[in-house]
């Protein structure tokens, strides 16, 4: 689960992390007294959606009077912001966030994310602060300092000092000004199950102090339940609907650009049938697992989300029953037949645990728009057929 | 023979009452497979499924003589029970369970390594010796047993790569379903040497998917320590950058752990990698006929 900026810094003030000082905003009214109420002649307003990028795509913007702070939370408020990371819809923006100005002397990177090979969390700090730290991985990977730190020993000053000789920090004030920041960010990890923090750009002030500028947190969805304040910094709206919708009934769903739907029981599974519908030559319309646990209504439900996209031209449920147990997706086949007007070919391939049943059931029921396939490949083939038309 | 489990392994169910752990349990004793006992605090002393309950890990290991765990306790309790096991003398945890926090598999994983204990999952299928013993959640009667081992992250793929191998007129020697996490226990570069050195196995079907680099340090492993042909399929070149594909761990980000990179590694590394798993078995098919 991702967080708005404006979480994150609420979240970095409990750890001692610094920030400019700055206020939320939902009206442009708004976003003017929260900018009298911080005093100072210079403001930010920025944009508050979950996606990077936001500077290039114009969603964060400088204001030199109260004036100018409210035009231009008039003008980002409602705008469809597009990055890099939001893909070509975009995202609507509802909430700015008003920013006191900062005086920059310099821009660091700093963050947290999880070291899968090492199987620690990991610290990455750059001078290269402002830039897409992937451009900057890719690029100049030796201007990228990485400490994996090891929660069963906790932040060390060797891991301090390995950050700041890494970064050049020499004076010894700043030095300890770093370090303290990064043990505050690493307890902030630890403690909260983040799953990735990023501060970018970090800055450096004239007198020497660091403040977080932006704050970007993603948090572990598995431990959640053990931290209801993040739980409750969840907007929705950020989220896709048919998404949500999908795992409030225990399916995974992720929508894609192409015309063949599928319905498949695992997440690998899954994976592989959108790329064996790819391999060959059709292009699939999601990713929908049912999971372990699929019954009829679970099957008609995902009917029902596939067909909501009106590019979907036919629909492929890859079922290999092992826990899942083919008779019953039989059965929520028909039923979705009921519930919903499934009115484009639908090609099933069950195998596994009762598929003989489940092969019995499908034929008895005489649907006209039902392909009966043998294996994985057979059915990608009739699925790319029918979304052809053929 | 085979690797890690076979007829003669003693093993035990934590969670053994729960719902999952009862079911599982049952079909498993069903396929052959030794459950001498299992462990349900404060219901020490029942008989379950016609065996022992215990209280603790180390007495069920002192009284059953058991070396393998089958664990089915709720993500939040899973660290915990990893880390008993450990401590109990337990040499292999098989961890069914889904949705732990990864913080706890860092801190139980560490632990296991300190006793040298062995894990496999979390989120996973389990573990199966053809026709000997299955610890898991996979359905027993498409694994025939021959010689073909198998290692993967997903559990429905794990399952169509061995009815493929097993329609080809092969068989499995042990499938081992490694979960989808961002950590977990066994990995390919485990595994690997364990299926080089077993006799039984003449060749390998390797089934990973996006997210991570396990799939690449195994490309690294197999260029230069493996033998036997190796048929691999990377599940979520289809995949869209940036989003969770269901497993917790099948994820690109920043451009890093795409199915296109570990595809290319693999076949640097001699491997013959499919495009789709549809075609695992006439893969293997085609690497037995040239041995």
């Amino acid at each position: 689960m991702n967080i708005h900026e404006y979480q994150a810094k609420q979240i970095f003030a409990k750890y001692g992390v610094a920030t400019p000082r700055g206020i939320i905003a939902n009206t442009p009214a708004q976003a003017m007294t929260n900018a009298q109420e911080l005093g100072g002649s210079v403001w930010v307003v920025k944009a508050q959606i979950h996606a990077g990028g936001r500077g290039l795509g114009g969603g964060v913007k400088l204001a030199r009077s109260l004036e100018e702070v409210k035009t231009l939370a008039s003008e980002i408020l409602g705008m469809t912001l597009v990055t890099h990371q939001t893909g070509p819809e975009g995202k609507l923006v509802q909430k700015v966030y008003i920013e006191e100005g900062a005086e920059i002397v310099d821009e660091l990177y700093l963050g947290i994310v999880l070291d899968r090979a090492k199987e620690t969390p990991v610290i990455m700090a750059s001078t290269e602060g402002g830039m897409a730290i992937e451009d900057v991985a890719h690029n100049t990977p030796e201007k990228i300092i990485k400490v994996a730190v090891d929660p069963a020993i906790g932040f060390q000053g060797f891991h301090g000092r390995e950050l700041v000789f890494g970064l050049g920090i020499t004076d010894k004030a700043e030095q300890a000004k770093f370090i303290k920041l990064a043990a505050a960010l690493y307890k902030l990890y630890l403690e909260n199950d983040a799953e990735m923090i990023e501060i970018n750009p970090l800055i450096k002030t004239k007198s020497g102090d660091f403040l977080a500028l932006d704050g970007k947190m993603g948090f572990d969805d598995s431990a959640l339940g053990r931290h209801p304040d993040i739980e409750d910094m969840r907007d929705i709206s950020e989220e896709d609907a048919d998404e949500r919708e999908a795992s409030r009934h225990g399916l995974s769903y992720i929508a894609l650009d192409g015309e063949i739907g599928c319905m498949v029981n695992g997440a690998g599974l899954a994976m592989g049938t959108m790329d064996t519908i790819n391999y060959m030559g059709g292009t699939p319309a999601n990713f929908l697992d049912v999971g372990g646990s699929a019954n009829a209504q679970t099957v008609a439900k995902g009917f029902e989300i596939i067909l909501k996209n009106p590019k979907v031209k036919a629909i492929f449920v890859n079922i290999f029953g092992g826990i899942v147990r083919c008779d019953r997706i039989a059965n929520g086949i028909l039923e979705a037949t009921k519930l919903t007007d499934v009115n484009v070919p639908v090609i099933v391939r069950l195998d596994g645990t009762n598929a003989p049943e489940a092969a019995e059931i499908l034929k008895n029921a005489n649907i006209k728009n039902i392909i009966v396939a043998t294996d994985l490949g057979d059915g990608a083939a009739k699925a790319v057929a029918a979304a052809k038309g053929e | 023979m085979s690797i890690l489990v076979n007829k003669d392994t003693k093993v035990i169910v934590q969670g053994f009452t729960g719902k999952e752990g009862s079911f599982h349990a049952e079909q498993c004793m069903a396929y052959g497979t030794k459950i001498v006992g299992g462990v349900t605090p404060n219901k020490g002393g029942e008989i379950h499924l016609g065996q022992p309950v215990f209280n603790t890990v180390k007495d069920a290991v002192s009284t059953t003589g058991a070396t393998v765990s089958m664990i089915f306790v709720p993500p939040a309790f899973v660290a915990d029970a990893v880390m008993e096991a450990a401590e109990a003398g337990i040499e292999l945890a098989v961890i069914i369970t889904e949705g732990a926090p990864v913080r706890d598999m860092q801190k139980a994983k560490a632990h296991a390594n300190k006793f040298n204990m062995k894990t496999i999952g979390p989120n996973c299928p389990g573990i199966i010796t053809a026709e000997e013993c299955k610890i898991g959640i996979m359905p027993g009667m498409i694994f025939k047993k021959g010689n073909i081992g198998l290692i993967s992250k997903s559990g429905t793929l794990t399952y169509e790569g061995a009815n493929q191998v097993c329609n080809e007129g092969f068989g499995i020697s042990t499938a081992v379903g490694i979960g989808g996490d961002p950590i977990i226990g066994l990995s390919y570069k485990q595994l690997l040497p364990m299926f080089e050195a077993d006799p039984d196995t003449h060749a390998i079907v390797m089934i990973g998917e996006i997210g991570g680099d396990l799939e690449i340090q195994a490309a690294a492993y197999i260029k230069e320590h493996i033998t036997k042909p190796v048929v691999a399929f990377i599940a979520g070149q289809t995949a869209p950058a940036g989003k969770r594909m269901g497993h917790a761990g099948a994820i690109v980000s920043g451009g890093a752990g795409t199915a296109a990179e570990k595809m290319a590694a693999l076949e640097a590394a001699g491997v013959r990698v499919v495009v789709s798993p549809a075609e695992i078995g006439k893969a293997i098919a085609e690497v037995m006929a040239k041995l």
